[in-house]
């Protein structure tokens, strides 16, 4: 805590580097689940790698897959920028273009595009 | 009066975990949009953020429950494959256009919802566009209320005076709301036009 927060009160400045970790986590995980939603409509050995438990079919695996992209992307980001600052507003624009990504390509009037046959 | 274990599981996963986000969302927003300076006082800033805490955990808690039991609990029922005669019809209908009987309508109605509004031509549109988004768009919300959760715990006081950051925390959590009130408002629906018995 610097001189002048002691004087405020106010806690000090954190590094952004550990959220800015999590939101581009997030907007990669986002993205993820997007592209294999779009993809398994091409059908054949895609929907067979995703369909790993057929109660579920291949939702199963879209869902499954970009989560785990998503944990794997924060624990990486996180012990790249975890001292970093600077990287807060980069982020932000990151996941919310990803999102937008995300929400469009998981839309069926979008993804249905790429029925086979 | 009484449940079945399917429409036990449905109720869990609809009327408690998803509402329960969608009625905390109200909650954890004014939450975050008064958590300033300008109108807490030190000890209110102090205060709150284990109110913020704790709110935005049990949020980002439900909507991960929300979808992990609509996908591997609820929607296997949803999507149950019935016997063979049946789904020809609704493959057929699907792709000549002849009508499935009323008798086996009736047979897919109960036990097979997917297959019973893929079998009309007026029901179609619920699996083939609102089933089909809701499934996928709902993993959206819990993506994102991870996010405002970890940043509201990281910052903790400090992010009173961060306003740029509550913003965005702020638009996040919106995003997830939107994310989850169209898996919500269409798990309704659906249920209405062919409810998991």
């Amino acid at each position: 805590m610097t001189t002048a927060d002691r004087a405020t009160g106010e806690p000090a400045r954190k590094p952004d580097g550990p959220v800015a970790a999590l939101m581009w986590a997030a907007g990669i995980g986002i993205l993820t689940l997007g592209i294999l939603t779009t993809i398994n409509e091409f059908g054949g050995a895609i929907s067979t790698f995703l369909n790993f438990y057929n109660p579920v079919g291949p939702l199963a695996g879209k869902t499954t897959y970009a989560v785990v992209v998503f944990v794997i992307a924060w624990v990486v980001l996180y012990n790249m920028w975890k001292n970093r600052d600077g990287l807060f507003g980069g982020a932000s624009r990151a996941l919310l273009v990803l999102t937008v990504l995300g929400f469009l390509m998981t839309l069926p009037v979008f993804f249905q595009l790429f029925a086979a046959g | 009066m009484e449940l079945t274990g399917r429409e036990f599981w449905t109720l869990i996963h609809g009327m408690v975990l998803g509402a329960a986000f969608l009625l905390g969302f109200g909650g954890g927003f004014a939450g975050l949009y008064s958590y300033t300076p300008e109108w807490l006082t030190r000890e209110g800033i102090r205060e709150r953020i284990l109110r913020l805490d704790v709110g935005t955990g049990l949020m980002a808690l439900a909507s991960w429950l929300t979808v992990i039991t609509g996908t591997w609990i609820v929607y296997p029922w949803y999507r149950a494959r019935p016997p063979a005669e049946l789904a020809d019809a609704v493959t057929n209908f699907q792709r000549t256009g002849q009508e499935v009987s009323p008798e086996q309508l009736s047979a897919l109605q109960n036990e097979y919802p997917r297959w019973y509004l893929l079998a009309q031509e007026k029901t179609a549109p619920w699996h083939e566009f609102g089933m089909e988004w809701k499934e996928h768009v709902a993993w959206i919300s819990p993506i994102l209320a991870t996010v405002v959760f970890f940043a509201v715990l990281y910052y903790g006081p400090r992010l009173a005076y961060e306003p740029r950051i509550r913003q965005t925390l702020m638009l996040i959590f919106v995003l997830s709301f939107i994310a989850a009130a169209i898996a919500g408002l269409f798990g309704a629906l659906i249920t209405k036009a062919a409810p998991i018995l």
